[in-house]
């Protein structure tokens, strides 16, 4: 006897306990099995690229911030590079390495949160989160020392950053960093070898090496993939020819992958931030621009590597004090393009883990 | 002999010409004490599940309602019941209504039969295990009903998923349990308990790990939670509840915990025997015990998908259960009566050869389809 089934539609999303946000997904299942996926994007578009043009150049950064809020002062870096370069803005060392510090501590903040959320959607009750927290809100302090904020920082200047550390900065800086190697080893104890963690990890969700390039993907979700190509190496901008680090490079390009060269990058990441702190020099902290910034008319592509991915602006500038057309290139987006392609034939449990390993922050996203 | 047997006796003597009346009150005394006991365990063992969770996860939990916050639960209890009761539109109104009453009703069944000193609370059932399983396995009904009768995507996924998983998980559990009686003689809980003069989770380690494991997928706790995974299908089977009725079913799920650690404590681990203390006191911390580990397990591991977690049920618990129980049977046949430690080690033995031959040979992978 051959029982007439049907596939049918579900909607996950826009409110959902993980689709981190507020993204939504069609999803056209048979029994659990995943048939087809259509995500539907753009519950929280606040025109942000439209914004920026109303706005002079030092007003936009504050909107970068509500880009990817888990790494705003990324963001932040990635457009006062842009506009630096368009005007020609020389940048102290000193500041140039503040922004390094700030970049690689976001990064670890960033994938201390991929990561907590990856498992938690793998259904380990929240415990890795609360884990991850413990470490993220000891970053969060810092970024309160450094500009006063927790959570949307504007820290950033064309030209620098807006101002100098606290004294009691570096030595917490100093501490943390001696700390976190012990901590990342506490959180590979918890999880990282069970059995659960690997069979529901392993093999799932695969990208393959030719479609990741050919999506454009980048970051952890590209390196996964067994694609050598991090920005900071292969085009580095700011500082980071000067420091000495390695990029954690997968093979499968499975969720476990991803979630492994996360944990890879934030041990590289403490490197860089040894290495950063050495080197730091005395000095200014913001060159000498003026209030309204005016770069001569023309446009230019800058490009970063953010936690999540190749992080770019395009700005267009007529010599007026605001952009012409800012467009903003979010690596999430463009990662997220590959997850139809990656859940297809797995079942509703894999699509979760799967999107979790994405790791996306849907400011970015729908902008 | 129970206590309310002895009642009922007494009745009848004192009460010539009112045999109901002998009837009815001893049952009505039980029935409230029974959920009177349940009731309390369950916000009980909420209570110790929010402290401990909070524990593991680094945090300090509940802890402003009361000394220690021990009177969060009943506060919690109150903001649910006080809440508006919602009913889909389109949902079959009548099996909504009722599906919370065939998830929790049968939790207070099975206590009917679990001993807590020398009789049971109602009746010391010479099947009482029997008893058990069968009335364990109602509430899979309700959970169907209720997740067919919300109309809704997530709770038909957790229908499905119910199905599977609570059909499977019989299996080993049933197996286990024979191996149990097989070494009791007796399909009596009371008689279970008075055979353990060793606990028989040292008999059987391997039965006990079956058993265990099968408990934690009957009542849907970690890693085993697919019915309510929160993380892919929001709230499962009761995503279109709320008030009254979502209460019932935390309660059941509660209800569903103490009786599984009860029913452990009970059948492995030698139930209310212990020194000094008095028995129900004995019950209970073994009961705590357990509600402990399940506890530890939930805040650390994650979740199996569904085909692993069917895979795992039939081609590694079945076939352990099935080779223990044969192991068990053989025991009884050839080792002579009064070594038990020869046979604790031979178990032991087995048990370890057993897992690690397993943990070799049977994968948990795959699972992509075709499509």
């Amino acid at each position: 006897m051959v029982i007439k089934t049907q596939p049918f539609i579900l909607n996950m999303g826009p409110q959902h306990p993980s689709t981190h946000g507020v993204f939504r997904m069609r999803v056209t299942l048979d029994g659990e099995v995943i048939v087809d996926l259509e995500p539907v994007l753009g519950y929280l578009h606040r025109g942000i690229e439209k914004l920026a043009e109303g706005r002079t150049y030092t007003q936009v950064i504050p909107l970068t911030d509500r880009l990817d809020y888990v790494t705003s002062m990324t963001n932040n870096l990635a457009y006062v590079l842009a506009v630096e370069k368009l005007a020609g803005i020389k940048v102290p060392e000193r500041a140039e390495y503040l922004r390094i510090i700030i970049a690689e501590m976001m990064r670890i903040s960033s994938h201390l949160m991929g990561i907590g959320f990856f498992l938690n959607d793998m259904g380990a009750m929240m415990t890795p989160v609360l884990y991850m927290w413990r470490e993220r809100e000891k970053l969060v302090d810092l970024f309160e020392m450094v500009c006063g904020q927790r959570l949307l920082y504007n820290y950033m200047r064309i030209g620098g950053v807006s101002h100098d550390i606290p004294e009691e900065f570096l030595p917490a800086l100093k501490k943390f960093i001696a700390e976190m190697p012990k901590f990342i080893d506490e959180y590979n104890q918890l999880l990282a070898g069970n059995e659960i963690l690997l069979a529901r990890s392993k093999g799932v969700g695969i990208l393959p090496r030719d479609l990741a390039i050919n999506i454009g993907a980048s970051g952890p979700v590209l390196r996964a993939s067994g694609v050598n190509w991090d920005i900071r190496k292969a085009d580095p901008y700011s500082i980071y020819d000067r420091f000495d680090f390695d990029v954690p490079v997968g093979s499968a390009g499975d969720c476990y992958d991803r979630y492994w060269i996360k944990i890879l990058e934030m041990r590289q990441s403490l490197r860089i931030l040894e290495q950063a702190i050495a080197q730091l020099p005395e000095g200014e902290v913001c060159a000498n621009v003026p209030a309204l910034v005016r770069p001569p008319v023309g446009e230019v592509y800058m490009r970063i590597e953010a936690p999540k991915g190749e992080l770019g602006f395009y700005i267009v500038s007529d010599n007026s004090i605001a952009p012409y057309r800012c467009h903003i290139r979010p690596p999430e987006l463009i990662n997220l393009t590959a997850l139809r392609d990656m859940v297809i034939g797995w079942k509703v449990a894999d699509l979760i883990l799967t999107f979790g390993s994405i790791d996306i922050c849907m400011g970015e996203i729908d902008r | 002999m129970t206590l309310l047997e002895q009642f009922h006796i007494w009745l009848k003597a004192i009460w010539p010409g009112f045999e109901w009346a002998a009837y009815l009150v001893p049952a009505l005394v039980g029935i409230i004490i029974i959920i009177a006991f349940i009731l309390i365990m369950v916000i009980v063992f909420i209570y110790i599940e929010r402290r401990l969770l909070a524990r593991f996860q680094i945090r300090l939990g509940p802890n402003r309602f009361g000394p220690e916050g021990i009177f969060q639960p009943i506060a919690t209890a109150l903001k649910v019941l006080l809440k508006e009761d919602v009913v889909p539109d389109r949902a079959d109104k009548v099996i909504h209504f009722i599906a919370p009453l065939i998830v929790f009703i049968p939790i207070m069944l099975i206590f009917a039969v679990i001993p807590i000193h020398e009789g049971a609370i109602f009746t010391d059932l010479n099947v009482g295990i029997v008893y058990v399983v069968a009335i364990s396995s109602i509430s899979t009904v309700g959970i169907f009903m209720a997740a067919w009768a919300s109309n809704n995507k997530y709770a038909l996924i957790a229908a499905m998923r119910t199905i599977g998983q609570m059909i499977s998980y019989e299996f080993p559990i049933v197996l286990s349990i024979l191996g149990v009686v097989l070494l009791a003689g007796s399909l009596s809980l009371n008689q279970i308990v008075a055979a353990q003069d060793i606990p028989f989770f040292l008999m059987q380690p391997l039965g006990f790990a079956i058993f265990f494991i099968g408990a934690l997928a009957e009542m849907n706790r970690c890693p085993f939670d697919l019915l309510e995974a929160d993380s892919e299908i929001v709230a499962g089977y009761h995503t279109e509840y709320s008030g009254m009725k979502f209460a019932m079913f935390y309660l059941g799920e509660y209800g569903h915990t103490v009786v599984h650690s009860a029913i452990i404590a009970t059948i492995f681990l030698s139930g209310w025997r212990g020194p000094v203390l008095p028995p129900i006191i004995w019950l209970l911390i073994k009961m705590i015990i357990v509600f402990f580990v399940i506890v530890w397990i939930r805040s650390t591991i994650p979740r199996l998908r569904v085909d692993q977690l069917m895979s795992f049920a039939w081609k590694g618990l079945l076939p352990m259960a099935i080779i223990n129980l044969f192991l068990v049977a053989v025991e009884k046949l050839w080792l002579p009566a009064g070594m038990p430690w020869l046979m604790i080690v031979i178990n032991f033995i087995f048990a370890g050869i057993l897992i690690l031959l397993w943990s070799r040979l049977f994968t948990l992978g795959g699972g992509k389809v075709e499509v």
